[in-house]
């Protein structure tokens, strides 16, 4: 019984990590049709810079400077900020798969950097002793984990809340005007590039954020837990859940991690053991099939805006072909 | 050293240079960047390593210095022929019914998830270990006093460049190849011109996966077939794409050729580990700079 | 008003179409052209005029009558096989392969043809001889009136029974206008029955045998063109006076 416990509990606290990465999205995709397929990137960024920021002195990579939790967990939510304007500002103003191309881009460089650049990164070492708020308060792993799995809560409606009312303001309609009409966003011309930015940077915070509260969760992060299936997993989220609605994407994630750990499971206990180096491939496949078929037939998702499909019936040049 | 990083680079560049092909006619006649492209790549090159294998066991014999004989030879056309196919049968599975639908934008997550199923289906089929074409081992001549090449790369460049010649007679000789471009061009005028866009389609499908087959296979010859090899290869294909500027045919190969020079002249400079995140610099330079590309029209 | 006598190669009956179901452009539309005349379309901005020429193309969503040329139903065909039914389209802007050279802008032209596109191509430069000088020169890098030019020619290209033209004369200098309705007039000499939507009441009508106003997605007004640049109602619509267009 406790053993099933502290598995909901860990499941809910990955559960409402990737939401949180989901409603990011959401607010990129969903709202102003951006679209970041790099996301992985900026949870990355945000999971290393929390580490360095956060950890105490120790050798392999920098560090040290023993910053607390909040003030670790905003560093790493503007460094994502900050990357996500690198990518922003060359790119925004051009088709959207440019966007697409270049956050793909960023995502794989990040990658390369925790890799390679050891004295920051630590390398395929990564980081370890990562700290974890107020673990000191708690005896057991599975008090501490109701705790953090409480802290997430809050966190995930602070951001849905703060959402809710971002997307439900004049802000949030110039957002969904410029994304409805491609046209009426090149009349606004610069500004409908500020909003955009603004929504990209904002939506990549989120998922420094997210980042940040996956590092001090697991305690230890290195380059191997930053692979693009992630990205992956959290378009799944939101597409499944439905584009455009907040609620979506945080249902959206919550299924998709069951399903993803769920098929895990059955593949683990499936495969003999000499071919489960293949599970996770039968895993990813699983996910991009749910996703197709999300995308074929249930393109709005099970809770998504109704308008969503509308606002992207953009002139694609030969669509009137079967 | 620099003359050998620069033959290198030559070498890495013919391969870019029929990849970016592909992406860059898909992303002209179809309008949306197709990241399943690089899994084009991967599949080309273990069709091509199944037919090298069939016949490796009763075949040894190569062509002079090179590392393969008539397998490989046999293996280029099959694989151009298999991966025409799966990118076809992907089109009309996927893609197709996304164009229907007229969501262009989910038609670049469709294709991002085709990549990952794509590769994943490389992993479960043929392992996540690295295969070889061959076991030879293969000895690099001094061409140039210190560029030392094998024979092998200098057939990956030689091809390259036969392809390119063929690609662009093909293009500006044949019907079908103008009407490719004029429907490149302008795809409503192509349309009541009583050009049959659905073939235009198809045939842009399988230029695109036919040279994208031969560039796995060049990859597969000049390093080593690998399930990622497609992914890792997308970055510098769209860099290659952008740079030379989206749609252009010879953008893409100059594209290819300046990407894949830069990424190992980089070497000189940092981490070889780093040529990606010289390919992606670049591209973001491009886009800053000239977004349209070097031989590109204007992008929006 | 019509000739009778005269075969009737284009017919459309009570036509709506639109882009979006329930929100017809073409409110049933009749029109009728004969052969070897020229008949414009006139009317003002978002009346329908574009969007009958292109739903004769097959490029709009048919709701309701029908389309017929030489008499055969073609409601609702698929674009690409409208020319092999007979019916050459320029569409107003765009309108040509700006990438292709002249030749090839052509030879697409003919692209439904089997045979005699070598004779077409020389067929097409003697009626417009600029346009052999310009062989070898990409679509796009030719002046609006040359631009012009090739936009006819390859329409031309599979002798098509009705040629339709989209607003040929929009944003060409007076000059150019001049020559693309002489070219318009040339090519009807030669054989071809036309059919075309223009801003240009004035100069589309005084090359025209008939005209069509249109409002509202159906025919308001229906004469010779001789007689509509003389209509006090066509004036007020395009000149704010009621003192015909002469």
């Amino acid at each position: 019984m406790i053993g099933w416990i502290s598995y909901i509990v860990f499941f809910l606290i990955l559960a409402s990590i990737y939401a949180i990465m989901a409603l990011g999205l959401n607010l990129q995709w969903g709202y102003t049709g951006l679209f970041n397929i790099g996301i992985v990137g900026f949870f990355a960024v945000g999971a290393y810079t929390f580490s360095i920021l956060a950890t105490p002195d120790q050798v392999g990579h920098l560090g040290g400077y023993n910053w607390p939790f909040l003030l670790a967990l905003l560093g790493a939510m503007v460094m994502s900020g900050i990357v996500a304007l690198i990518v922003g500002v060359p790119t925004l103003r051009l088709r959207d798969d440019y966007l697409a191309i270049a956050t793909i881009g960023i995502a794989v460089s990040i990658q390369l950097i925790a890799n390679n650049l050891s004295w920051l990164t630590g390398g395929p070492q990564g980081i370890y002793n990562i700290p974890q708020p107020l673990a000191n308060y708690f005896s057991s792993n599975l008090g501490y984990n109701l705790f953090f799995l409480g802290m997430m809560m809050f966190i995930l409606v602070l951001v849905y809340v703060g959402l809710e009312r971002m997307v439900n303001s004049p802000w949030g309609r110039v957002l969904m005007a410029i994304r409805e009409d491609e046209t009426a966003a090149g009349s606004v011309g610069k500004n409908a590039f500020s909003y955009r930015l603004q929504s990209f940077v904002i939506g990549a915070v989120l998922m420094g954020l997210s980042g940040a509260l996956y590092a001090s969760f697991i305690k230890y992060i290195s380059p191997t837990l930053f692979m693009p299936i992630l990205t992956f997993q959290v378009w799944a989220m939101l597409i499944v859940g439905g584009s455009g609605s907040n609620l979506g994407a945080i249902v959206g994630a919550v299924l998709v991690w069951a399903l993803w750990t769920g098929s895990g499971t059955v593949v683990q206990w499936l495969l003999p053991a000499d071919i489960q180096v293949k599970g996770g491939a039968i895993q990813i496949i699983v996910i991009g099939l749910v996703l197709m078929l999300a995308l074929l037939f249930r393109p709005r998702g099970l809770l998504g805006e109704r308008k969503e499909v509308a606002a992207e019936e953009t002139k694609s040049k030969i669509s009137n072909i079967q | 050293m620099f003359g050998q990083y620069l033959a290198d680079g030559i070498i890495l560049g013919s391969t870019l240079a029929l990849g970016a092909i592909g992406l860059t006619l898909t992303y002209n006649i179809l309008n949306f960047a197709n990241f399943a492209h690089g899994s084009l790549l991967t599949w080309g090159a273990y069709f091509a390593w199944i037919i090298v294998v069939a016949f490796g066991g009763v075949q040894g014999a190569t062509f002079g210095p090179l590392s393969f004989g008539w397998p490989l030879v046999v293996a280029l056309l099959f694989t151009a022929v298999m991966t025409s196919i799966l990118a076809i049968i992907v089109d009309w599975l996927v893609f197709r019914i996304l164009r229907k639908t007229n969501i262009q934008v989910s038609l670049v997550i469709a294709s991002f998830g085709a990549s990952l199923l794509l590769r994943n289906l490389v992993v479960v089929i043929f392992g996540p270990e690295p295969q070889y074409y061959s076991e030879n081992i293969q000895i690099a001549r001094e061409i140039f006093p210190g560029v030392r090449v094998t024979p092998d790369q200098i057939f990956v460049v030689c091809l390259s460049i036969i392809l390119v010649i063929l690609l662009h007679l093909f293009m500006t000789r044949t019907k079908l190849g103008k009407a490719m471009r004029a429907t490149a061009d302008n795809t409503s005028l192509a349309q009541v011109t009583g050009i049959n866009i659905n073939n235009i389609v198809r045939w842009t499908w399988i230029v695109g996966a036919s040279l994208a087959a031969v560039a796995g296979v060049f990859f597969g010859l000049t390093v080593q077939i690998l399930p990622e090899m497609g992914f890792n290869l997308l970055l510098f294909l769209f860099a290659a794409a952008i740079l030379g500027g989206v749609g252009s045919i010879y953008g893409a190969i100059l594209g290819g050729m300046v990407i894949g020079i830069a990424a190992d002249l980089s070497v000189l400079f940092i981490s070889p580990a780093y040529k990606p995140a010289v390919a992606f610099t670049l591209m973001i330079l491009v886009l800053l700079i000239r977004p349209s590309g070097i031989l590109g029209e204007k992008t929006r | 008003m019509s000739e009778p006598h005269r075969e009737v190669v284009l017919r459309t009956t009570q036509l709506e179409a639109g882009y979006t179901p329930g929100v017809p452009i073409l409110r049933g539309a009749n029109v009728i052209v004969h052969a070897g005349e020229i008949v414009t379309v006139l009317g003002p901005n978002g009346a329908g005029k574009s969007t009958l020429i292109k739903t004769i193309a097959g490029l709009v969503p048919v709701f309701g009558g029908k389309v017929e040329l030489m008499g055969r139903d073609i409601t609702g065909i698929k674009p690409h096989r409208m020319v092999t039914e007979g019916i050459g389209y320029v569409p107003q802007v765009n309108n040509v392969f700006a990438k292709l050279t002249v030749e090839e802008n052509l030879e697409m032209g003919a692209y439904t043809r089997k045979t005699g596109v070598a004779e077409r191509i020389e067929a097409t430069y003697a009626l417009f001889p600029d346009l052999a000088r310009l062989r070898h020169l990409p679509a796009g890098k030719l002046s609006g009136g040359q631009r012009q030019m090739v936009a006819f020619g390859r329409a031309l290209m599979v002798e098509p029974k009705l040629l339709m033209l989209d607003e040929p004369s929009a944003g060409l200098s007076p000059k150019l206008v001049g020559m693309v309705f002489e070219n318009v007039q040339q090519v009807r000499d030669s054989g071809v029955t036309i059919l075309m939507v223009e801003q240009n009441a004035k100069a589309g009508l005084m090359i025209s045998d008939r005209g069509y106003v249109l409002a509202e997605g159906r025919e308001q007004i229906e004469d010779r063109a001789d007689a509509l640049l003389k209509n006090p109602e066509v004036g007020e619509l395009y000149l704010g006076s009621k003192g015909g267009l002469l």
